[in-house]
């Protein structure tokens, strides 16, 4: 089990992270999501020994790391650029974690040709690294980490090179990968759908902080602030202020009635959500002009005045008046 | 020059391509081509292939491959750990520091060996105080004449060749190599030997093959250093030639010697081919040192890396004006102290001087010779430069050719020059011509790529807003290729300065160059010779560092290592 118990980090005089905690159990994947620059790949060299944190400890299983130099760690870590040996060939590449622990040939041989196996590139032994394609190498990156029968695997944005069909085939396959071998994982990615794929929890770095964790479904159905919602796509953030005790608040959309988790004073300032699927019932409803409408696949994306935005089945014409039920929920 | 705008125009005309190659294939074709077809046609004949010839031929070649195998190797030794440095550590004084392991590779060989002189020779800083020191009659380190002069000065030239190339290749290795491997459970020895090094492979053999190709071809050092008595190919080029007037035996090295620098010219190029794969640039500037041991390293070579490149070159100027011990034949107590009396008796013809002409005529001689040189160069490379910038099949054979004197060493081109026109030999002109031919190869690298930097749609653009041909090139190409061409000027001027192997063959006893001078003014006994040996390469050494600094400042912002 491995525990992330307070730990801050500067750079060049700049918090990069500060008071991160989160636990890792056993055969568990998680997922740290967040845009480029929150911190997340810091982070994940700090659980590999390649950097220090300037407070905080790092454990497993309730030892403290600190004086652990990372190859002694026992994890695995994969790069978005795979970082294959080039003077290597894909053989030696694989077994170069087995030869560091000093493994019989015969071992080396078997371990190598069961991982190839396993990222189905069974008789790629003796090929180039560099001949290969991206997919391929990436493929070669993870045998090469999963070969020393890690303690626990680190992925840097490994897919994050990698054209988008071929990344969808990579993420089932390491998906199933995870299952088969049970070594618990951190999943480092700025792309929600490979942390949804992948986690059963997700952590959400933004600014250097976890501003929210849970399952994925959870954090979905469930964003906590303005920056989750907008990060995750999840519709439109507006502001608003409740006017009485009973649920009802003011928008520059009009007045909504807004059930949150728990009561507001009158006169205190939210943030709303605002999906952008009609609802099928309920009384809150907004009408305004057409502005733009796009077609996407089986719907159109249509722009109203004020730039609330929405998915409907049937075209409305621009310029015309358009009234939509919609569903509200309270952001934090 | 007025020429050249007018070249530019018809440069399509593949019939105006012909003209331009016309002069710079003409002059290396007399110059160079003909004069080694000769040296092919006297080496290779039956009576020069007899049994002991060859037996020499062996010999000589042996011990020049042992010399410069051994150099190679303590360069090496020397030249890693300083890539290392300058590679992954950030220190204050870096960029000097950096600076001052370049400046040897310019020098001319007389200036080092005459620093080296100054500091560990018989009359030399440091035999003189331990003489002092232990109240000894004659010097105790013998140096001046040894193996070891020879590799020692061999490594002061070359260090910077592997310090470019492997700390370039270094930097520009993806960290992410060494983490992956750190990860994996390599610790930091296994990391540098199963994956830096192998990564460096190829940068770490190029430097080498480099190093030992000018090691192997070295004849200044050699000759200045060592003496004649250590025959590597250049020497013994020069004493067959010149001193024994044995003719044919020279070609014959001259064409063992030519055929190995080619298959090394060959090996490297293949290498060098292989130096940009596989690097990303690097993210952030390295480190400073952290750990104890990190520290200790970094100040341990910083001090020895100062030591060794500085106090040659300190130890030369300093000489020339101090007076330590008595002139030949002084009976009157010596006065110690800084004098300026060295270079005061350089302007004085003194009747027992080898020259019969005051010292200072070699230094307007060397004068006269640069500046032909640096015309000529200018005016053959020029033409071949504008050429190159936009080649087409015609260059792709030509670039090649025109860079071929560069392998030939400057002791087989003046060979050349005495077997193919030996009786116009009295003419000084042959010198600049040798001159020329040396710098000709650098005179087009520098002028080739600020031509090719200047886009058409430029001179197209100037001249649809109406100007002629000759201020499209006044107001574009002028700007652009003066920079170039006082760089290129600049280089044939400190080759032309500081050239010796092929003068020292050429030139006529009557007129000698500075750097014939040194070498006379060294091998003559007496304090007084000495100290103005010491003062013409304290001269020569200012003149070439002007020129360093010169081309350094015009350089163009990427252009090649070497």
């Amino acid at each position: 089990m491995l525990e992330v118990c307070g730990v801050d980090k500067t750079y060049e005089a700049q918090p990069l992270l500060q008071n991160i905690s989160f636990v890792v159990g056993a055969s568990e994947t998680i997922c740290l999501l967040g845009p480029s620059g929150s911190g997340k790949s810091t982070l994940l060299r700090m659980i590999a020994g390649l950097e220090f944190p300037d407070a905080g400890r790092i454990l497993w299983n309730g030892m403290d790391l600190a004086s652990t130099p990372p190859h002694l760690r026992d994890f695995g870590l994969v790069f978005q650029d795979y970082a294959l040996f080039p003077h290597l060939n894909v053989f030696d590449n694989v077994a170069f974690g087995l030869k560091m622990k000093d493994r019989s040939s015969e071992e080396m041989r078997a371990r190598v040709a069961e991982v190839l196996d396993l990222v189905s590139l069974r008789g790629f032994d003796h090929r180039k690294v560099t001949d290969l394609s991206g997919g391929e190498q990436q493929r070669v990156a993870l045998a090469r980490a999963l070969a020393p029968r890690p303690r626990l695997l680190l992925f840097d944005e490994p897919l994050g090179a990698l054209d988008r069909a071929l990344r969808e085939d990579l993420l089932n396959e390491l998906r199933g990968i995870l299952l088969q071998t049970q070594i618990p994982a951190i999943y480092v990615t700025h792309d929600q759908e490979e942390a949804f794929t992948l986690a059963k929890r997700v952590l959400l770095l933004h600014d250097g902080q976890i501003v929210q964790q849970g399952a994925p479904a959870d954090v979905w159905s469930k964003p906590n602030s303005v920056w989750v919602a907008q990060f995750l796509g999840l519709g439109n953030a507006i502001e608003g202020r409740v006017v009485d005790g009973k649920w009802r608040v003011e928008t520059r959309f009009g007045v909504f009635t807004v059930k949150c988790a728990h009561r507001h004073q009158v006169g205190e300032n939210l943030h709303l959500l605002i999906r952008p699927l009609a609802a099928r019932a309920g009384m809150n409803q907004i009408r305004a002009r057409v502005m733009d409408v796009v077609f996407q696949q089986d719907h159109f994306k249509i722009t109203f005045d004020g730039g609330l935005y929405f998915y409907v089945k049937d075209e409305p014409k621009i310029g015309q008046k358009f009234g939509i039920k919609v569903k509200l929920e309270c952001l934090g | 020059m007025l020429g050249i705008a007018s070249l530019h125009e018809m440069k399509s005309n593949s019939y105006s391509r012909v003209l331009l190659w016309l002069a710079p294939l003409t002059f290396l074709g007399v110059l160079f081509f003909y004069p080694w077809f000769r040296i092919l046609a006297f080496g290779l004949s039956f009576e020069t292939l007899k049994p002991d010839n060859l037996q020499l031929a062996f010999h000589v070649l042996l011990f020049t491959s042992y010399q410069a195998i051994l150099s190679t190797l303590l360069t090496l030794l020397i030249g890693l750990p300083s890539a290392y440095l300058f590679a992954r550590y950030e220190f204050r004084g870096k960029s000097l520091l950096r600076a001052l392991t370049t400046v040897p590779f310019m020098l001319p060989t007389v200036v080092v060996a005459a620093g080296f002189n100054a500091l560990l020779g018989p009359r030399g800083w440091i035999n003189l105080a331990l003489m002092h020191l232990f109240l000894l009659s004659n010097p105790p380190i013998q140096f001046v004449g040894t193996l070891g002069a020879i590799l020692l000065a061999h490594v002061f030239y070359n260090t910077t060749i592997v310090i470019r190339l492997v700390s370039n290749a270094l930097s520009r290795l993806d960290p992410k190599l060494e983490q992956a491997a750190r990860a994996l459970g390599a610790d930091h020895r296994r990391v540098g030997w199963h994956v830096t090094l192998p990564l460096l492979r190829p940068s770490i053999l190029a430097a080498s093959m480099l190093v030992f190709l000018f090691d192997f071809t070295s004849f200044g050092v050699i000759l200045l250093l060592g003496g004649p008595t250590f025959a590597t190919l250049e020497v013994e080029i020069y004493v067959q030639a010149l001193q024994l007037l044995n003719l044919p035996l020279a070609a014959l090295l001259a064409f063992l010697q030519l055929l190995c620098t080619l298959a090394f010219s060959i090996l490297y190029s293949r290498l060098s081919a292989q130096l940009t794969i596989q690097s990303a640039p690097r993210a952030a500037h390295p480190p400073k040192a952290k750990t104890a041991s990190e520290k200790v390293f970094v100040l341990a070579f910083c001090i020895l890396l100062f030591v060794f490149f500085v106090l040659p070159m300190l130890a030369l100027p300093l000489r020339s004006v101090s007076r330590l011990d008595a002139d030949r034949g002084q009976q009157t107590p010596i006065h110690y102290g800084f004098t300026a009396g060295y270079y005061a008796e350089l302007f004085i013809n003194r009747s027992n001087s080898l020259f019969y002409v005051p010292p200072i005529n070699a230094a307007l001689n060397s004068l006269g010779y640069a500046i032909t040189t640096v015309i000529l160069s200018l005016l053959l490379g020029f033409p071949a430069a504008s050429a190159l910038a936009k080649p087409r099949a015609l260059e792709k054979i030509l670039d090649p050719i025109l860079i071929l004197p560069l392998g030939a060493s400057a002791v087989t081109l003046a060979l050349g020059f005495i077997i193919a026109f030996g009786r116009l030999l009295i003419s000084p002109w042959m010198v600049p011509l040798a001159h020329t031919l040396v710098a000709l190869p650098f005179v087009v690298r520098a002028l080739q790529p600020a031509m090719a930097s200047i886009p058409d749609r430029l001179r197209q653009a100037a001249s649809t807003m109406g100007a002629s041909p000759f201020r499209v090139w006044q107001t574009v190409d002028w700007p652009i290729l003066s920079r170039a061409t006082l760089s290129a000027a600049t280089f044939a001027f400190t080759i032309s300065l500081g050239e010796f192997g092929a003068t020292l063959l050429l030139a006529r006893p009557d007129y000698p160059t500075i750097p014939i001078a040194i070498y006379r003014f060294l091998s003559l006994p007496g304090a007084l010779n000495y100290g103005q040996a010491m003062a013409m390469a304290t001269l020569l050494m200012a003149l070439t560092t002007a020129g360093i600094m010169i081309i350094e400042k015009q350089r163009l912002p990427g252009a090649g290592e070497f």
